[in-house]
């Protein structure tokens, strides 16, 4: 879901506490084979705590909801940070292999960062294959490793452009559908109002790993295993990078750092025309920036080519079991019952405060999903359109076992070209160069292309 | 070692030295809580610190036993030396800045001839009563640039606001946080100093002949050297300890504020951002060593100094 904007000091705190508390190395998992119907039975009538790390708001009723289900299991709803926060925490958590908890959630850009120190269970055992038909299939293929199912998935982020009418309107031009409309709109929304048409964040490599998706970059893999592919210097980023290079230098765009006090009034203030955001972007500005309600309308990411139809994707998380979980079956039962049964996952939809955007197709498909007009959004039933981008976003893309480094060193080479207004295909040559050595030193065998 | 000197000087009778004994016991009871707390919370961690250090970890591959090889790679450590630098420009900016600072308000208010000292004092004391995170995230408001106060005041008065945050700035906006936090601690410590000076000095300085000025320099200034002292040796320290200004402040400045911006923030990301704990355990261990080497040289010119004079 969103990304992390929470203080890194206190996981500092808890994360050194955490290493102190000790080493010892006392792993229980649910062990091999298929559970039975009677293992099920047993483990959901004794009596069991599981802890669940989530930062997704609203999502009480639906753990009340479980537990009366299954009144013998009670489920300890913990918010340790939202993103990289939660994952410095879960990591140190990991080393110590204590204080982790039964049930987290993750983004699909950290699931490869857990399975790598074997963290996560394999929850084939556990019946997770035959929930393949019921999700779309991009989340289900990216919750996958190597034939695993590691995490069920709890919400997606198709990415959408989101942009104010007003503003719009103001300046005389019409939403763009191509990206050279993009710019022209860029220029004429600066000089006719003052606005700019987007904030392109230097701290915010997702946001542009979207459109590298779009473009059809495929600049990450990872086997599952050793090795890992970093491909920044492709056709496909060389083009997503001169343009945002001329984009910036344009002078007709932002390049604030996003998530902050600052960025936030820049959007009440009406300083940010639009925002390339996944789908959760409306909920995510509907707190803060209330006054601009009704103003917005949501459409697909401008595209390369006329007509064309191709998308890529901002956040979405899933929720996974620890495999030091001494109760997986209670915690697989769990996270099945959150995303896959149609009630919790339509509520933890259609819940104003929560607003996932849905993984699971009977959700999807449902009208009290597609016919849901969203007030913020000027009545718009938005809902359709995010459905449409998320079949057109590109299922192969993959992440790096290490994406809280990538992230951090993406701000000290792409992001620092962008505030400098240089050349960003140099600097996601940098990037790659950093992430290549930083595998190889890690003990990865890394692979370009 | 005390007691067994004692000892032989001055032979005792028996009973003495059963009393002796039993005293002693008294004083280690008194003192075990303490010492099962410093040895668990201090010197446990250090030492598993540093047989961290010795290793290397890898995600792939776990730890390896390496030595002093992490020492060697901090010593050539370019990253660990612009933190550094950063630190050396702190101790040679803001920390005679702040002291002087805080000697010229502990002066004035000594002096008396501010009208309400009390409420003078208090102002700049409170700051420092603020957490220092919390102080960090308000002057990361201000400092904002489109709608941080400071900002907001240049565009009223029709002036082109400064970037606070930019590279060039953004060091000057951390040590303004810093001297806005320390400035009044440092000030009682002075000021607290200033008072017990006995007054008889003030009054002989005058017979001789001294005006305010001169007793400033030559009665109060000498007086107070040990609290200034004390206060640049805890300025050198916290220096070396920058951690929560970078830390809070690189969500506004992304681009200027790296993971190594100073020593101990990089420790941390190395550690927990990274994955390199080891190589972070050597950082610290590297920086513990700089600082008591820092403080001590600076205790000693300044002992040294005094006896000169």
């Amino acid at each position: 879901m969103k990304r992390n904007t929470a203080l890194m000091l206190g996981a500092g705190i808890a994360a050194s506490a955490l290493l102190l508390s000790g080493c010892s190395a006392t792993t229980t998992s649910g062990g091999g084979g298929t559970v039975s119907a009677s293992d099920i039975s047993k483990a959901m009538s004794t009596p069991t705590t599981i802890t669940f790390w989530t930062w997704v708001p609203g999502i009480a009723p639906e753990i009340a909801s479980f537990e009366k289900k299954y009144p013998k299991i009670k489920v300890d709803l913990v918010n340790a940070g939202q993103g990289g926060a939660e994952y410095t925490k879960l990591q140190s958590a990991v080393d110590a292999h204590k204080g982790a908890p039964d049930v987290v959630q993750l983004e699909y850009s950290e699931l490869p960062s857990f399975e790598v120190s074997n963290s996560l269970l394999n929850l084939n055992p556990y019946g997770a294959q035959s929930l393949k038909s019921d999700f779309s299939p991009g989340p289900f293929a990216a919750v996958t490793n190597n034939g695993e199912v590691q995490a069920i998935p709890q919400d997606a982020g198709p990415m959408t452009f989101m942009y104010r009418n007003d503003i719009l309107a103001a300046a005389g031009v019409k939403a763009p559908t191509t990206w050279a409309d993009f710019a022209t709109a860029a220029a004429t929304v600066k000089s006719k109002t003052g606005a700019s048409l987007i904030d392109l964040a230097p701290d915010d490599s997702a946001e542009v790993l979207g459109l590298l998706q779009e473009a059809g970059a495929n600049p990450f893999q990872y086997d599952g295993k050793k090795t890992v592919t970093v491909s920044l210097q492709t056709p496909q980023v060389k083009q997503v990078a001169d343009y945002l290079t001329k984009l910036v230098a344009s002078g007709n765009i932002s390049i604030d750092p996003d998530f902050t006090n600052d960025w936030y009034q820049g959007f009440a203030k009406g300083n940010y025309a639009s925002w390339l955001v996944g789908a959760w972007g409306p909920d995510d500005l509907l707190g803060s920036v209330a006054s601009t309600s009704g103003k917005w309308t949501v459409a697909p990411l401008p595209q390369w080519t006329a007509g064309a139809n191709a998308g890529g994707d901002w956040g979405g998380s899933s929720d996974a079991v620890m495999k030091s979980s001494k109760n997986p079956i209670a915690s697989y039962e769990f996270v099945k019952f959150l995303n896959d049964s149609n009630a919790s996952a339509s509520q933890l939809t259609l819940n104003p405060k929560s607003a996932l955007f849905p993984t699971r197709t009977s959700v999807l498909t449902s009208s009290a999903f597609s016919d849901q007009s969203i007030a913020f959004l000027g009545g718009q039933k938005a809902n359709q359109v995010f459905a449409n981008i998320a079949k057109t976003v590109n299922p192969d893309f993959g992440y790096l076992p290490y994406m809280n480094y990538a992230s951090t060193e993406y701000n000290d080479t792409v992001g620092k070209a962008i505030t400098a207004k240089t050349d960003l295909y140099t600097a996601f040559g940098a990037w790659q160069k950093l992430l290549v050595a930083y595998g190889k030193q890690q003990g990865f065998t890394v692979k370009t292309s | 070692m005390t007691a067994l000197s004692l000892g032989r000087s001055n032979t005792p009778t028996p009973s003495q030295s059963a009393q002796r004994r039993k005293l002693r016991a008294t004083a280690y009871a008194f003192i075990t809580p303490f010492l099962i707390a410093f040895v668990a919370m201090l010197l446990v961690p250090i030492g598993y610190a540093l047989y961290l250090s010795l290793f290397k970890t890898q995600i792939i591959g776990g730890s390896t036993f390496v030595g002093l090889a992490n020492y060697l790679q901090a010593f050539t450590d370019p990253q660990l030396y612009a933190g550094l630098f950063r630190i050396m420009l702190y101790l040679v900016i803001q920390v005679p800045l702040m002291l002087v600072l805080a000697v010229f308000f502990a002066f004035a208010i000594d002096s008396g001839r501010v009208r309400g000292g009390k409420f003078v004092r208090l102002a700049i004391f409170v700051p420092y009563a603020i957490p220092g995170v919390i102080a960090t995230l308000m002057w990361g408001y201000f400092y904002g640039n489109n709608f941080g106060l400071i900002a907001q005041l240049f565009r009223a008065l029709g002036l082109v606001p400064p970037n606070l945050l930019s590279s060039q700035n953004i060091l000057g906006s951390m040590m303004n946080i810093s001297t806005w936090a320390f400035v009044g601690y440092n000030m009682i410590i002075i000021y607290a100093a200033l008072r017990s000076i006995p007054h008889e000095l003030y009054d002989a300085a005058e017979v001789d002949g001294a005006g305010q000025w001169r007793i400033a320099w030559s009665v109060k200034l000498p007086a107070i050297r040990p609290a200034l002292i004390l206060c640049l040796i805890f300025s050198v320290i916290g220096s070396f300890q920058i951690f929560t200004e970078p830390s809070l402040l690189q969500p506004l400045a992304p681009t200027t504020i790296d993971n190594a911006f100073t020593p101990t923030f990089y420790a941390y990301n190395l550690a927990f951002v990274n994955e390199e704990p080891s190589y972070a355990a050597a950082i610290a261990f590297t920086l513990g060593f700089a600082i008591m080497i820092v403080s001590y040289v600076v205790q000693l010119t300044a002992q040294a100094r005094a006896r000169n004079s």
